[in-house]
C-alpha cells in the first residue's frame, strides 16, 4: 500500500527538529527498527539543515518542502528548497568538504546521508534551488517480501 | 526536545555534559557558551559527556571539531565519554576517534587526565 505526506515550512533552524520528528512519526507505521528510525531522522536533519544554511544562506523567510512516500516498506524522502543551488555537486558530496568553514560545518552532511540511505540523488541548478531525493528499504519489510 | 548542557570544572579540566538533541539549531548557543567557558576559566583539557544525548547530526560534529582545535591550541586533550551507539557511528564516519579519545565513563575520562573524581 502506498501512503504519502507533504509538508512545507519556513527556513528556520527550529524547524530542523520539527521536520525529523514529523517524518519519524509518519514512518513509524512501518514499524522500523530504532536504528532505522535514527538514520531517517538524521538524514532529514542533514538535508533540512543544508537547505537552511546553504540553500537560503540562513535567511528565515523562505520555504522548504518535504515529502515522504511509503511504498512496500520503502521510504522515499524528498527535500526541496528554491535557494541558491549547488555549483559543484560532486564536490559538495565529498566527505569533509564545506563551503562554509567559518560556520564550523563538519562537511559530513552528504556523507552521512549516503551512508544511511540506499540511494541519494541531488538535483540542483544555480539560483533555482536544490532537491535531494533519497530512498531506503526497511529491513523488516524486506523479510516480509521474501 | 531541545538541548540542555552544564559546565563543570575539575582542576584544569572543563567538563561539558550534554542532554537532549544536538543539531544545527541547538549548536549555535552551545558553541558560544562553550567558547566562553574555555576562555574564562583556567582549563586545558575538555571532557565531553554524551550520556544523555538522544540525537546528534553533522552540526554536532562541527561544534566538537571546532572546540577540539581550541583545546589543541591550549596544549590540552579532548576526551569524550559515555557515547551512545548511534552517535558512535557518526564519530566513526567522521574519523573523530583518530583525534579524540573515548572513555566509558566520565570518571574514567577524568582519571585518564590525572583528575581523581
Amino acid at each position: 500500500m502506498k501512503n504519502e505526506m507533504y509538508v512545507e515550512f519556513s527556513s528556520l533552524s527550529q524547524n530542523e527538529s520539527f521536520a525529523r520528528v514529523t517524518v519519524a512519526a509518519f514512518v513509524s507505521q512501518l514499524d522500523p527498527t530504532m536504528d532505522e528510525l535514527t538514520e531517517i531522522k538524521t538524514v532529514v536533519s542533514e538535508a533540512v539543515t543544508n537547505a537552511i544554511i546553504h540553500g537560503y544562506n540562513s535567511e528565515p523567510h523562505h520555504k522548504i518542502a518535504l515529502s515522504c512516500v511509503l511504498n512496500n516498506g520503502e521510504v522515499e524522502l524528498t527535500i526541496r528548497d528554491e535557494g541558491r543551488g549547488i555549483d559543484n555537486i560532486p564536490q559538495a558530496r565529498e566527505p569533509l568538504y564545506t563551503s562554509k568553514p567559518d560556520l564550523e560545518r563538519s562537511g559530513m552532511g552528504f556523507t552521512i546521508i549516503e551512508n544511511f540511505m540506499d540511494s541519494v540523488e541531488v538535483i540542483s541548478s544555480p539560483k533555482k534551488g536544490t532537491t535531494v531525493h533519497m530512498t531506503k528499504q526497511l529491513s523488516k519489510s524486506k523479510t516480509v517480501l521474501k | 526536545m531541545g538541548l540542555s548542557y552544564t559546565f563543570d570544572r575539575k582542576k584544569d579540566v572543563l567538563i561539558v555534559r550534554l542532554a537532549g538533541e544536538l543539531d544545527h539549531h541547538e549548536s549555535e548557543a552551545l558553541r558560544s557558551e562553550w567558547k566562553d567557558m574555555m576562555y574564562k576559566s583556567p582549563v586545558k583539557h575538555v571532557v565531553l559527556n554524551f550520556k544523555d544525548v538522544s540525537f546528534m547530526d553533522s552540526s554536532g560534529l562541527g561544534v566538537i571539531l571546532g572546540r577540539y582545535k581550541e583545546v589543541l591550541q591550549l596544549g590540552g586533550e579532548m576526551v569524550v565519554c559515555s557515547i551512545p551507539p548511534s552517535i558512535k557511528r557518526l564519530f566513526d564516519m567522521a574519523g573523530l576517534f583518530k583525534i579524540v579519545r573515548s572513555e566509558e565513563s566520565e570518571q574514567f575520562a577524568l582519571q585518564s587526565l590525572g583528575v581523581a573524581s
